[in-house]
Formats: structure tokens, sequence, C-alpha cells
């Protein structure tokens, strides 16, 4: 299982750099694991932005945004990484979109997730954003699902 | 900074560019453009209405003022900067994008991003879904009291709302206090693992800020002062943002 990391223009470029970049490739790895984490190109400060981004989610111009998007779908489609992790709301919301609009099988998924379900204790409620193929690992009192 | 090297007679004085200069450091290099195109060639926007951020920026120094405030080409920049990133001159097109904005007449403005800052000024809460303070508070403690009951290890875990001297104000996306409340669980853990001593505020708790995309620049500063004032009467030394 593989995963791919969107970094979040607003806290990388536009903020603390490439070394908050690495920061979240440090938990992401200890998470995850080094050898299941593929890259996109350019990343880091110089990644291109996924579109959700300068209010383009509530602008009204779907379109434009997702034609915007599928420079990002296609570099995550290139990863053949089963996830992508966002680390902000709005390139959560535009890389599930675009995903699901041109029909990408990759999952969405916040990094506060992995990292529960790392450390045991993801309950079966907080696993909207988790694929068929983690849904069922290693589940926190399973018995307060709800569905 | 350096001279304009193009004049177009019998234009009108005061261009559009000029006036975004004057209010920015070092007038956003605006003037230092080697046409190079490493912005245009690295947008994701480019193509998109007809427009990239090159041609903006060389329709801005030719003048083209109608053509540059009237393009819906800015309300398709996400002005995230890479632009920025790679000039060899460090050119702040994103700023002329967000100043281009601001010449629309607010009522035509895109109307999604309108009514998601108008939301926000209804009440305290900042919220684009227009979420009051105390909706969010029952919200809070009802998922927090449910979590607290069903994983019993988790019993002691908190999810405080306007907690004096907190060391970290955390703010919150309306989206998932509002239809997906879940997902805000996961965080509390961590931060209750890792001992962090953080509050929500009942003002000011919501992370989106859509009158900042709006370019309405009186509503958006309300908004971030309704946030930032909270923080501080309650002695917070770091504002988490999570957007």
């Amino acid at each position: 299982m593989k995963f791919t990391i969107q970094d979040p223009c607003q806290i990388v470029r536009k903020g603390f750099g490439d070394e908050i970049a690495d920061d979240l490739r440090f938990v992401i790895k200890s998470v995850v694991g080094e050898e299941n984490v593929i890259e996109m190109t350019p990343n880091k400060s110089n990644n291109y932005c996924c579109g959700g981004g300068g209010g383009f989610l509530q602008s009204g111009f779907t379109e434009e945004r997702r034609a915007y998007g599928k420079k990002k779908f296609d570099q995550i489609i290139e990863t053949g990484a089963d996830y992508c992790i966002t680390g902000c709301h709005n390139c959560h919301a535009q890389v599930h979109d675009i995903g699901h609009h041109f029909g990408g099988t990759y999952q969405t998924v916040h990094i506060w997730t992995l990292i529960c379900l790392s450390l045991g204790i993801l309950g079966p409620n907080e696993r909207t954003y988790l694929g068929d193929d983690l849904k069922d690992v290693d589940v926190f009192h399973p018995e307060s699902s709800l569905y | 900074m350096a001279e304009s090297s193009i004049k177009i007679k019998g234009k009108k004085e005061s261009f559009f560019m000029d006036k975004v200069k004057e209010i920015l450091p070092e007038g956003g290099n605006l003037n230092l453009c080697l046409t190079c195109g490493a912005c245009a060639s690295g947008c994701p926007a480019t193509g998109l209405a007809d427009m990239d951020p090159r041609k903006f920026l060389r329709m801005c120094a030719m003048g083209m003022d109608e053509e540059v405030t009237t393009t819906p080409w800015v309300w398709m920049c996400t002005m995230c900067q890479r632009c920025i990133y790679v000039c060899p001159m460090k050119i702040d097109i994103p700023q002329l994008v967000f100043n281009a904005r601001g010449t629309w007449p607010r009522d035509q403005r895109p109307k999604g991003i309108r009514d998601s800052c108008d939301m926000a000024l209804r009440n305290p809460s900042n919220s684009a879904m227009g979420t009051a303070p105390d909706d969010f508070v029952f919200v809070v403690e009802d998922v927090l009291a449910e979590y607290q009951e069903a994983q019993p290890e988790f019993a002691d875990m908190v999810a405080p709302i306007d907690k004096e001297g907190a060391h970290f104000f955390l703010n919150q996306n309306s989206r998932e206090p509002v239809t997906e409340p879940d997902e805000m669980v996961p965080l509390w853990k961590i931060l209750h693992l890792a001992g962090v001593d953080w509050t929500y505020g009942s003002k000011g708790w919501a992370a989106e800020n859509y009158c900042l995309f709006l370019a309405d620049n009186q509503c958006w500063e309300h908004v971030t002062r309704v946030s930032a004032k909270q923080a501080d009467d309650l002695g917070c030394k770091v504002f988490l943002n999570t957007e």
C-alpha cells in the first residue's frame, strides 16, 4: 500500500518552507513506513497548488477548478499511490473532488486519521476517508460502530 | 526600484498596476519582469479564461486596466505564490490578482465566496456556514461526552472551549462540527496523548476566511480581529490556524 503527500501551499511555500515539509514527511514516514511513501515531483515549496485555495471551491467556476486540478490529479495517478495525504482542509476537499471527477481510485485522507490508525486508537466512526483496504484494520472499540 | 521600461503615451497617468505598486513593499518588484515565462509554464491556472500569470502581468504593465480588472481569471488563480517562488525577480503577481479582485463591485464578485463571507459576519463564530457559537459549543461537548463513554481509554480526554491561559488557541474548519463531527476526534486524541494545553474559542473558532478570498479588506480584517481578540482575551500564547 503506497502513500503520496500533497504539500499545503499555505503552510509550506507561503509559511514555513521546506523545513515544515520535512517535518510532515518525518511524521508520515513514521506512520506508514518510509518505503511506502512515493513523492510527487515537484513537491515541498515548489509543489503545484491543487486548486482548492483562494476561494476557488466556492467561486462557482467548477469546470475551471477541475481543469486546474487535472495537473494535480495526473501527478497523483503518476505515483500509483493508494492514498493522497492532505495537510490542509481545502486541499482535502479539492483532491477528493478531482479524484472522484476524473475517475481516480485513490483515497484522500487527513493526516490525523493515519496517526490515530497507526497508534491503534482509531474508532469505527472515524474512518470516513479510509478505503476498503484499511476500513476494518485494527478498529478501536468496534462495538461502538454506528454503521 | 527600477523605472518601468514600458511607457505608453496617450494613456491615463494612473495605471492599476501603479496603484498596487504603491501599497507593496519594494513595489512588489512589478517593474522587474524579464518576460521569461517561468511563472506561466508552471502555473496550473495557465490557459484558463485565455489568461496566464505572465500575460496578466504584461497586460497590467501595458496599462490595459479595463481588461485586467474585468477578467474572471482573477477568481481562478488561487494566489498560491508558486509564480513568485520560481520567478528570478520575485515579482508579486498574486498581489496584483488580489487587488484586481478588489476592483470588482462587491455585488458582482462570485456569489459563493460573497455569501460565505456574509455568513461569517452574521455572528461571532466567523463560520462560513453561519453556525452560531452556541451550536458549536453544543456539538463539541456532545461529541466529547459520547467518545469519553464509548472509548474509556479516553475518559479524561478534553476539548476545552474558552479555557483561560491555554497555551494554544486552536481553530476549526466549520465542516467538521457541522457535517462530520466524528472527524474532530482524531485530532483531540493526538493532542490529549501529547499532553498539549489547548483550547477552542466560543468566538472566532471557525478557521475559514472567505472575506479574505473576496478581497473585502474591511470584512476580512473584522473576521481576523474577532479570532485574534478571543485568543488574546483568553491569554493564549500561540494561535494555531488549521487552514
